[in-house]
């Protein structure tokens, strides 16, 4: 079977190869035999590469060391889960993994358009047939996960600790889900270029598949947050690492992209825009991953430097130049449609939206590669820190989520005084009230007292909405409440859904501002001591150590350092922290001692609990960390993706009965939706 | 003004407001990514460098860790090869932190030339990467050579 995958591999590159040329052909001299070929040669290529992935998982499973790529990533008494994580744990296996979701995906799209966008269709699947030869390539040539040893080891290295963890077992294939489907917008971008049909129908066939990218990405970068949180042990989520910031810039331009594809379907306008977003979100998936591999920027997520980034460097540059060619030579092809006719509509609420994420993007693109850009310009390597992206992007930021609940609310084209004024009193009414009220309890940071008042005042839009639809629902069809919002959402995916987008979107602003006010002690305690503190709502804990505790456990000897908690003088939960020395299965340790986290959760804030280590006399090392509203970051993203699963689930065939029903009670609101 | 007018100068303004807060903040966090080598060519350069917020990214020298019982601190030196510097840390030490990994540490070069970090990351990215060592393994029982393999 490993034999057998490792031929698949080459058999798949060819099968790419042959998809590509013959779909260009066919395009070209117009011969429905070739394109149909390339499409037989997509389905082939996909085959061959889950094939190569199933020898690749048979040689993990069945521990075949003599496979370099096993040997280094899995040991005999690693966990079957984390086994099989491994496929896409390391450099090489991650790139099959890529190859495999990029076949997969080809596969549906190509067989979804068999009888539509026929015109442009060649050019997309010799375009996904592109990418697919990269990455076969890559993995064949650049890192190939069937390359041996030559010799058989008697147990690999085994996987580094702090992966193993359930969320960086789903966290990197949902990133790489995500990542990858920006290669299927960009191919319909491409193919809409060259057969210059540039109307609004490849946006449809688009649309499903940015929402597929943004929708694993949310996941993804949550789940990626989530990891750090638990396993690093610092404390926090988010530090602005190249690594991170790669995921995050795909993320934001497809963000944008979803926004700004409303202006065009409604209004004509944002074409060229539209496209060079699509062009853009790719390439920086593309980027992104080339960072990540090539080692040229300084992250602690470190791959070892390969020749990867070499293919990966040169496949950017190509991929940029040709987009830049096309899409210049295809300007005339996207004049607007429509002209902005106010600075009071939704458009313009878009325009502004989509220049504040694309400057979000640009300026961590601009910070990650400082280092880069210094070196190459003034001849020495020059870092940012965290202070500049957060100096940066929390204006720009908060900015940005003003808009979150302007934009939904605004009427198309020029919003009358009437419509401001009925869609707005209350949530402005709300979020001041809300602000002043915070005001008034004590709160004193400025940034955290401006995004609350605007969490508030989102959350107040939304809240009107709901309100609104339900309070419809009921009165024209005697629907119960429940009935009402479920209908509600169901009959309405795509604007309802969009708003459940936003109301997980504004938790997780709630949850940034809440960092504004983290407390963090080091401390000693013997046996039987107890520390004493307040977190930031102003609650008492009390930590007593029941001492520390040392045994073993599957593959790790295990140091455990045991708090007995009481809040408010009330006893809750103990919190536990851990010192983990993995081994392999002949005993011998393996990495270095790892930290494992001993935290509560809870809605006001979590208790973080590190274990930095063990004086003479048992005296346990500890960092206590209150970490406040720490938890909506992961409700916040799960609700984000909630959202774009509603948005994103194939429509209802009720749909036009549902904005006729609607036109005869908000005609207004109708008429914005539609026009 | 029409509008279209009137979103550039609105565009205009907000891309003018992100710029000078990247410009500005740039200037106030930027910090040099030094070699010890590069390190010591700048002091020797300008003795007041000394003191100044750096970043190095340098490797630990085998056997030179000393940690301090508890986990809270710990002195090492780090070199590039060219130059190395003695470092001594205050902090929770991470866990990838061990001989001959590869460290960035954020501090100041004291006028003592030891270096004081408040920062320390350590990387691993021979850990994520090498296959186990063959020499280590030569004289244990389970040790075979691999059979002659035609397929690479």
């Amino acid at each position: 079977m490993i034999l057998v995958g490792e031929l698949s591999l080459w058999i798949a590159l060819v099968m790419a190869v042959w998809a590509t040329v013959a779909s260009y052909a066919g395009g070209r001299l117009r011969r429905g035999e070739l394109v149909l070929s390339g499409e037989r040669g997509i389905y082939a290529s996909a085959g061959f590469t889950v094939l190569a992935s199933a020898g690749l998982l048979t040689a993990l499973v069945t521990h075949d060391f003599s496979l370099k790529y096993v040997a280094s990533y899995t040991s005999a008494n690693l966990p079957t889960v984390y086994t099989i994580a491994a496929f896409w744990g390391g450099q090489s296996g991650s790139l099959l993994f890529w190859a495999l979701v990029l076949g997969i995906y080809s596969v549906i799209a190509v067989m979804s358009n068999r009888t539509s966008n026929r015109e442009m269709m060649p050019w997309v699947t010799g375009t996904l047939g592109v990418v697919l030869t990269f990455f076969l390539a890559v993995c064949a040539f650049g890192s190939n996960p069937f390359e041996r040893l030559d010799w058989i080891p008697p147990d690999g290295r085994g996987m580094n600790p702090q992966l193993q963890n359930p969320g960086m077992a789903i966290h990197p294939p949902n990133l790489y889900l995500g990542y990858v489907a920006t290669a299927v917008p960009f191919a319909f971008a491409v193919g809409a270029l060259i057969a210059r049909k540039l109307d609004a129908e490849w946006l449809g066939a688009v649309r499903r598949w940015a929402l597929v990218s943004w929708f694993f990405l949310t996941i993804g970068i949550t789940l990626g947050m989530w990891w750090a949180y638990v396993e690093l042990g610092w404390g926090g989520y988010w530090a602005w690492d190249p690594v991170e910031n790669a995921s995050l810039l795909p993320w934001l331009t497809g963000t944008a992209f979803l926004h700004s594809i409303m202006v065009q379907e409604k209004r004509g306008m944002l074409r060229k825009w539209n496209v060079m977003l699509v062009i853009g979100t790719f390439l920086l998936a593309i980027l992104g991953t080339f960072l990540t591999r090539s080692g040229i920027v300084q992250s602690v997520h470190a791959f070892a430097q390969s020749p990867v980034g070499q293919w990966f460097s040169g496949f950017l540059v190509l991929a940029t130049i040709a987009s830049v060619i096309l899409v210049a030579t295809r300007l005339q092809d996207m004049q607007p449609q429509a002209e902005l006719e106010s600075l009071v509509s939704r458009e313009a609420a878009f325009l502004y939206n989509n220049l504040l994420f694309v400057g979000i993007a640009f300026s961590v693109l601009w910070g990650t590669l400082f280092p880069v850009l210094s070196e190459a310009v003034k001849g020495s390597k020059i870092t940012v820190g965290p202070p500049f992206f957060n100096s940066v992007n929390i204006p720009l930021g908060l900015l940005l989520f003003v808009l979150t609940g302007v934009g939904p609310l605004i009427a198309w084209r020029r919003a009358s005084l009437a419509n401001l004024r009925r869609q707005f009193t209350g949530p402005v009414v709300f979020g001041l009230a809300f602000g002043a009220a915070l005001l008034i309890a004590g709160m004193r940071d400025g940034y955290a007292l401006v995004a609350y008042t605007i969490a508030a005042f989102v959350t107040g839009t939304i809240a009107q909405e709901f309100w609104k639809g339900i309070g419809a629902r009921q009165k024209m069809y005697g629907d119960s409440f429940l009935q009402a919002s479920v209908r509600l959402v169901a009959r309405n995916r795509r604007r309802y859904g969009g708003y459940i987008v936003h109301a997980g979107m504004t938790m997780v602003f709630a949850a940034f501002a809440g960092l504004a006010f983290r407390k963090e002690f080091d401390l000693t305690l013997r046996p039987g001591e107890t520390f004493a503190a307040k977190d930031a709502w102003g609650r008492e804990w009390r930590f007593t150590s029941l001492g520390l505790s040392r045994y073993e456990q599957l593959n790790r000897q295990v140091v455990a350092l045991n708090l007995q908690v009481t809040r408010d003088g009330k006893s809750v939960d103990n919190i536990v922290t851990e010192k983990r020395q993995h081994v392999d299965s002949q005993g011998n340790p393996t990495f270095e001692p790892s930290t494992e986290v001993g935290i509560q959760y809870d809605a006001k804030g979590d208790t973080y609990v590190v274990l930095a280590g063990v004086s003479p006399g048992e005296r346990a090392e500890v960092r206590i960390t209150f970490n406040p509203l720490v938890i909506w970051v992961w409700l916040g993203g799960g609700v984000m993706a909630l959202g774009g699963l509603i948005v994103m689930w194939p429509p209802a065939m009720r749909r036009r009965t549902q904005a006729g029903y609607a036109t005869a009670l908000e005609p207004e609101a109708v008429a914005a939706t539609l026009a | 003004m029409n509008a279209r007018a009137k979103f550039l100068v609105g565009g205009a303004l907000v891309l003018g407001t992100a710029g000078y807060l990247m410009a500005s903040s740039i200037s106030e966090t930027a910090q040099y990514y030094l070699t010890p080598g590069e390190l010591a060519t700048k002091v020797a350069a300008d003795p007041g460098f000394v003191e100044t917020g750096v970043k190095v990214g340098a490797r630990v020298v085998s056997g030179s860790i000393k940690r301090t019982p508890g986990g809270r601190e710990v002195a090492f030196d780090m070199t590039d090869g060219t130059r190395s510097y003695p470092v001594v840390y205050r902090g929770l030490i991470p866990d990838t932190f061990t001989d001959s990994v590869d460290v960035v540490v954020e501090g100041r070069l004291g006028k003592d030339g030891t270096f004081r970090a408040t920062v320390l990351l350590a990387k691993c990215a021979s850990r994520y990467e090498n296959a186990p060592d063959k020499e280590k393994y030569k004289n244990t029982k389970g040790y075979q050579q691999a059979k002659p393999s035609k397929v690479t």
